[in-house]
């Protein structure tokens, strides 16, 4: 399934390159040809993030303070980790900032 | 040339000439129409002589100041007097906004919590366009390192207090608005009481635990939160706790590691990135206020200055069962007082504290003045940089291997080469120590555990790093 992941706020330092965007191919994971958000971060986990996983998920769902948007959309809003995810999806991982 | 043409450009340049006279004789007239209204009407409203003068707190009960005035320059009967219609002239032509927009503004009063990145623009426009009362927060001083992005703020005033320099800066734009100083670090025992006297709240911290006790805040007394934040070149936005929007615990009910959460003081910000964000919290400030358009409420704005994009999302609501803003929270006041923000958060209530880590024991580490012992009595050492390579390209001490600390383990062979150059140039090839510096002296400590790890058993570490070099050997060392 073709996806296209946006990290930021600081996340994309845990890519290689730090880079923010990539656009990636993820493998079908369950029977039913589908690939949720508990299994995308899995795979991000397993693909993308180069060091300190743990600034980036905690248990199976990301770490307090990050913020996960399905086409622009709150992820609590689309059903969370059991939000299922179609073709060419943007899914934006985001760290909340504090500066100012 | 001939000589029409010459002629020709003789009669533009008179033209330009009498263009520039005649807007300078408007301006003139503008001023001399605001002069004289002033004359007829006198200081303006009720309570005109606190109008145009800043008010420290403490002297003023801002709770009376702030609610009871009728608007900087309004008429009791509500119509606008002449010198307030020419100064807001061009917000009374706007459809959308016109004289009942102004009128809301001029009857609100605003608290803009910090003056810092963000609240610079913040506090400007909105003293600016003209708000009844406007109040800012903040315990700190100007700092020469402020002033490439906190624009509110000039040299002249380096060493004054930051909220006496941001009211001073809002009188230079507008006499007429009321400003009040509030010269202390918010905190949970005096917050409720300064946050109640105002309509609208702005948050332009900096950190983490101030961010969760202003939300806290702003839910107990039910308050609309303007929250921005910048960091680096990003920026965020949003409008909390109105028209059903969240609060900030609805969306960060558990706090970040404290790994996770970067300070400007560390990771830089570009001054325009806060620049950008704090406009745009004047501008939701100004529409919460006057009703006018749609807040970003339940939306977040969030901005990539880097690739110049701005992408605005939807957020959740107020969550049911938020403990703060949900209908079953039993968390008051007293609660609020008592709560313990910085341990809840793991992280000081400022940008500038860096909490200090202590990974070594005593033996492993040596104070800077142990430093400049070792290096004026000759002992061969090497003195090892682990800051990243841009900081070192600031300033660093020579000589120094600069190998930053993400990268030391994969470049230990680099590190063994240069140790053992610095052994075979040393009087009688005794074994040359290993010193490991970096800014502040966490960096430090990591490498040196990681180094003694890997063997190097002379490893130690510069307490305080280059900042206690600063200060206790080379005053002349760059701060930064």
């Amino acid at each position: 399934m073709h996806l296209t992941l946006e990290f930021g706020g600081g996340l994309e330092l845990l890519l290689e390159n730090s880079t923010k965007v990539h656009k990636v191919d993820v493998p079908i994971m369950d029977g039913e040809g589908k690939v949720a958000m508990k299994g995308l971060l899995s795979w991000v986990k397993a693909n993308l993030i180069k060091e300190r996983p743990e600034m980036f998920v905690k248990g199976d769902s990301v770490r307090p303070g990050v913020l996960v948007l399905i086409n622009d959309c709150d992820w609590e809003l689309c059903g969370g980790l059991d939000a299922e995810l179609e073709e060419k999806d943007v899914v934006v991982f985001i760290s909340t900032l504090h500066g100012g | 040339m001939d000589g029409g043409g010459v002629g020709r450009r003789r009669r533009e340049a008179i033209e330009g000439e009498l263009k520039k006279l005649r807007v300078q004789r408007e301006e003139l007239d503008g001023r001399i129409r605001l002069l004289e209204s002033q004359l007829e009407v006198g200081p303006a409203g009720v309570d005109g002589a606190a109008a145009g003068r800043g008010v420290v707190d403490g002297s003023c009960d801002g709770s009376v100041a702030c609610r009871s005035r009728g608007g900087n320059g309004f008429a009791p009967d509500g119509g606008l007097p002449a010198d307030m219609i020419y100064r807001y002239s061009r917000h009374l032509l706007l459809p959308d906004f016109g004289v009942e927009g102004q009128r809301k503004l001029s009857q609100s009063s605003i608290l803009v919590v910090g003056a810092g990145g963000l609240g610079s623009p913040v506090a400007l426009y909105l003293a600016a366009c003209g708000v009844g009362c406007l109040g800012i927060v903040d315990g700190d001083d100007v700092e020469l390192n402020n002033l490439h992005r906190q624009i509110i703020h000039k040299e002249a005033y380096v060493g004054q207090a930051k909220v006496k320099s941001a009211a001073d800066a809002c009188h230079e734009i507008n006499s007429s608005i009321k400003v009040v100083e509030h010269h202390h670090t918010l905190k949970p025992c005096n917050a409720l009481e300064i946050v109640r006297k105002y309509d609208i709240v702005v948050d332009a911290t900096d950190n983490l635990p101030t961010r969760y006790m202003i939300s806290d805040c702003c839910v107990l007394l039910n308050k609309p939160l303007i929250s921005g934040a910048a960091l680096g070149l990003e920026g965020q936005l949003t409008v909390y706790h109105h028209n059903g929007s969240p609060c900030y615990r609805c969306l960060f009910p558990s706090p970040p590691p404290v790994a996770a959460c970067q300070r400007c003081s560390d990771s830089g910000v570009l001054g325009v990135v806060p620049g950008v964000i704090g406009c745009l919290q004047a501008l939701e400030a100004i529409k919460v206020a006057t009703a006018v358009g749609e807040p970003l409420c339940g939306r977040m704005l969030l901005f990539d200055a880097l690739s110049a994009r701005i992408r605005i999302v939807k957020l959740r609501g107020s969550l049911p069962d938020c403990t703060l803003c949900g209908e079953n929270s039993v968390f008051t006041e007293q609660d609020f007082q008592k709560f313990d923000y910085e341990n809840f958060t793991q992280s000081p209530m400022s940008d500038k504290t860096a909490p200090s880590v202590k990974l070594l024991p005593e033996n492993a580490r040596i104070t800077s003045r142990d430093y400049k012992t070792l290096v004026d009595n000759g002992e061969p050492h090497l003195l090892l940089d682990v800051r990243p390579t841009h900081h070192f390209q600031i300033a660093s001490i020579s000589p120094s291997l600069n190998i930053p600390l993400s990268m030391l383990e994969e470049k230990l062979p680099t590190l063994e080469t240069s140790l053992k150059e610095k052994g075979a140039v040393s009087a009688l090839g005794k074994e040359p120590s290993l010193v490991v510096l970096c800014r502040r002296g966490n960096d430090s400590q990591r490498a040196v555990k990681l180094l003694r790890e890997k063997g190097f058993a002379s490893a130690k570490d510069i307490i305080g790093g280059l900042q206690a070099w600063g200060q206790d050997v080379d005053p002349d060392f760059p701060v930064y």
